[in-house]
């Protein structure tokens, strides 16, 4: 899982950031920051997915989880280690 | 005691005319919101009063008092007005929920413009067909929102100023740009309001249709007397209340009563600007002894979802009264808030149309958990029979929840679409565009939409304007967006789809074009779910039979399908 949270990283950079934001980091707040909505979390779940070839259950996609690329790299993480 | 009192007794002695009197109003008279919310009330002896405290993402609070918001509101006025816009004016608000958004939305009333706030999650096509619509003269938004702006300039001529509220002088300011910073500005310590009248026009929030573009919602500074009132009965505001408000002012609760109403009361209110989490929220109650909270049913559920333990962290034994809005709140929200906050869930049924609670549950009248409740006095509701388009003679029966159109904040029109405006009556009642049934005591009970529009989450998204945008994607050839049963959002947009030729269905496609219509459109516009299928069901004519696709979805019988194409 080598490059995992930069790959997030990237991703979330290129697709929910604005215009002259602040650069992210691993542990900026993403949802109770108002960077990704709840909405939007449903597309960065489908990249998750995809990218990974995991499902993850909308029971664990919650808002919390979601909050940080450090947050999102432990659960995507507990689902590539289930597939295995 | 609450301020209601005994519902049936108010019914019985009502008249609007009541709030008139307790805000010094007599027909006739000169009525300003931007005035009656903050210059009335400091008059009142309470200028040292907090009127705002919010909490921003980074967890920095600032603090108003009735004074600084006066004053605030004063110099956006000015600066507005110092700009060369004027009364009848469309000044649009594109901001996340900071304070300036509150502050810009009075001080736009001040000077007798037209406050026209609209979701800062919208894309710059959403953003193009409300301010093209409105002709909107000027744009109040921050650097983080303006690059939507840019992106269409060239396509609005109206749009004279875009007024930038946190420029920071880093990168330059462009075509029509100008920086307004109010910490930086000189407080005007007296801004002349424009004498608005009862009929004068306030705000315009723009609404989906079911088969047009979005329709702007024009009401007027009368509207006051009914917010007022409502907030007052229904949400019960009293003096020494803490109030929160959920709602995005970029949607109708936002400022009815998440600045109108409120304010009017002299209310302290308070607003976090923040994305959802459950412990935040709780911790947001907790920190600043929030009484009276108004949310929504998909909250209600998050909050829900996190369970009950999380509850007991906090103390947030500060809470004396809930109500709901913006969809169905279904009863096991109802008892779950019972159980945990000692207290119920009061739901409350109203529309951007309508611009004030019309049907509600009430202090003091008994809750029966997942009713919409009881007309507010003052406001004539019934079940009308579809096919007749009169009252059902008994209740029980499922119908249109109709109004009579005469209450102060009821929508005045739809902005330069009277034709619109007209269809929206049928014998003279207000069509709501819900169903609903009453029950033998006059509770009235949800069942659902009369249109395709979806309500997700408490917006309402038109597939209308979903299927235009999925037509600008270059791999899609035909597009047909229902809504989709969501447990936690009530409903969600799904969008059917045929592709182009050279195009394959793919799971790296499906994620381009949610992300093409949430950067487009909105967030909550995004399908959920995109089916990719060979050809749509159609009429013989050529239309697109949505109703199939959704019965479909919601498990429903299909209906008539005899013009059906292939039948």
């Amino acid at each position: 899982m080598e490059g995992l949270k930069d790959v997030i990283l990237q991703y979330v950079t290129k697709e929910y950031l604005e215009d002259d934001s602040e650069p992210l980091n691993f542990d900026t707040p993403l949802i109770s920051g108002g960077i990704v909505d709840s909405f939007s979390m449903v597309s960065l779940k489908r990249f998750l997915e995809n990218r990974y070839n995991i499902q993850i259950p909308d029971d664990k996609a919650t808002p919390e989880a979601f909050d940080s690329v450090n947050k999102i790299a432990v659960l995507v993480e507990e689902f590539v280690g289930k597939k295995g | 005691m609450s301020h209601i009192g005994s519902y049936e007794e108010r019914i019985k002695n009502f008249s609007w005319s009541i709030a008139e009197k307790e805000l010094g109003y007599k027909p006739g008279d000169v009525i300003n919101i931007g005035w009656y919310a903050t210059d009335r009330i400091c008059r009142q002896g309470k200028a040292a009063k907090a009127a705002l405290i919010h909490e921003g993402f980074s967890g920095v609070e600032r603090r108003y008092t009735y004074n600084d918001i006066r004053l605030a509101s004063n110099t956006i006025g000015a600066f507005l007005h110092g700009l060369g816009l004027k009364n009848e004016d469309r000044v649009c608000l594109f901001m996340d929920r900071i304070p300036e958004l509150y502050l810009g939305f009075l001080g736009i009333l001040k000077i007798g413009a037209i406050a026209q706030p609209l979701f800062s999650a919208f894309g710059d096509e959403s953003l193009f067909v409300r301010l093209s619509n409105a002709e909107t003269s000027a744009v109040l938004t921050q650097k983080k929102h303006v690059f939507k702006v840019r992106k269409i300039l060239d396509k609005l001529p109206h749009l004279k100023h875009i007024i930038i509220v946190d420029h920071d002088g880093k990168a330059p300011l462009k075509e029509r740009e100008v920086a307004f910073s109010l910490e930086g500005s000189k407080p005007v310590e007296d801004l002349e309001c424009f004498p608005t009248k009862a009929e004068s026009a306030s705000v315009l929030h723009y609404t989906s249709g079911t088969t047009g573009m979005p329709k702007g919602v024009q009401h007027v500074h009368y509207s006051l007397i009914s917010q007022y009132l409502t907030a007052k009965w229904v949400l019960d505001l009293q003096e020494n209340d803490i109030y929160w408000c959920t709602a995005d002012p970029g949607w109708v609760t936002g400022t009815s009563y998440g600045i109108i109403a409120p304010f009017s009361l002299g209310v302290t209110q308070c607003v976090l600007d923040a994305g959802f989490s459950t412990e935040a929220w709780y911790r947001f109650i907790e920190k600043n002894r929030v009484s009276m909270w108004y949310s929504a049913p998909t909250a209600i559920r998050s909050l829900m979802k996190g369970g009950d333990e999380i509850v007991k962290k906090f103390d947030l034994s500060s809470l004396r009264h809930l109500a709901s809005v913006g969809e169905p709140l279904n009863s096991e929200a109802v008892v779950w808030s019972e159980r945990v906050f000692g207290r119920p869930f009061l739901d409350t049924y109203w529309q951007t149309e309508t611009g004030c609670i019309v049907i509600s549950n009430y202090p003091g009248m008994e809750v029966r958990p997942g009713s919409m409740g009881k007309p507010f006095p003052g406001v004539t509701g019934t079940i009308l029979d579809p096919s007749r388009n009169e009252p059902y003679p008994a209740p029980g029966k499922i119908g249109l929840v109709g109004l009579k159109f005469d209450w102060p904040s009821r929508m005045r029109t739809y902005w330069r679409n009277e034709e619109a405006f007209q269809k929206k009556f049928r014998n003279n009642w207000y069509i709501t565009g819900d169903r609903a049934r009453m029950d033998l005591d006059g509770y009235y009970w949800f069942a659902g939409r009369d249109d395709d529009i979806i309500n997700t989450a408490g917006h309402l998204v038109s597939p209308f304007e979903v299927e235009s945008a999925l037509l600008e994607h270059p791999a899609v050839a035909e597009s047909a967006v229902v809504s989709k049963p969501d447990p936690l959002n009530l409903e969600v947009v799904k969008a059917f789809v045929t592709l182009k030729p050279g195009f394959a269905a793919s799971k790296d496609l499906d994620l381009e074009i949610m992300n093409f219509i949430r950067k487009k459109l909105s967030p909550l516009a995004m399908p959920q779910e995109i089916e990719f299928v060979d050809s749509l069901p159609k009429t013989r004519s050529g239309k697109i039979m949505r109703r199939i696709l959704h019965a479909k979805e919601w498990g429903e019988e299909i209906g008539d399908t005899s013009t059906l194409e292939n039948e």
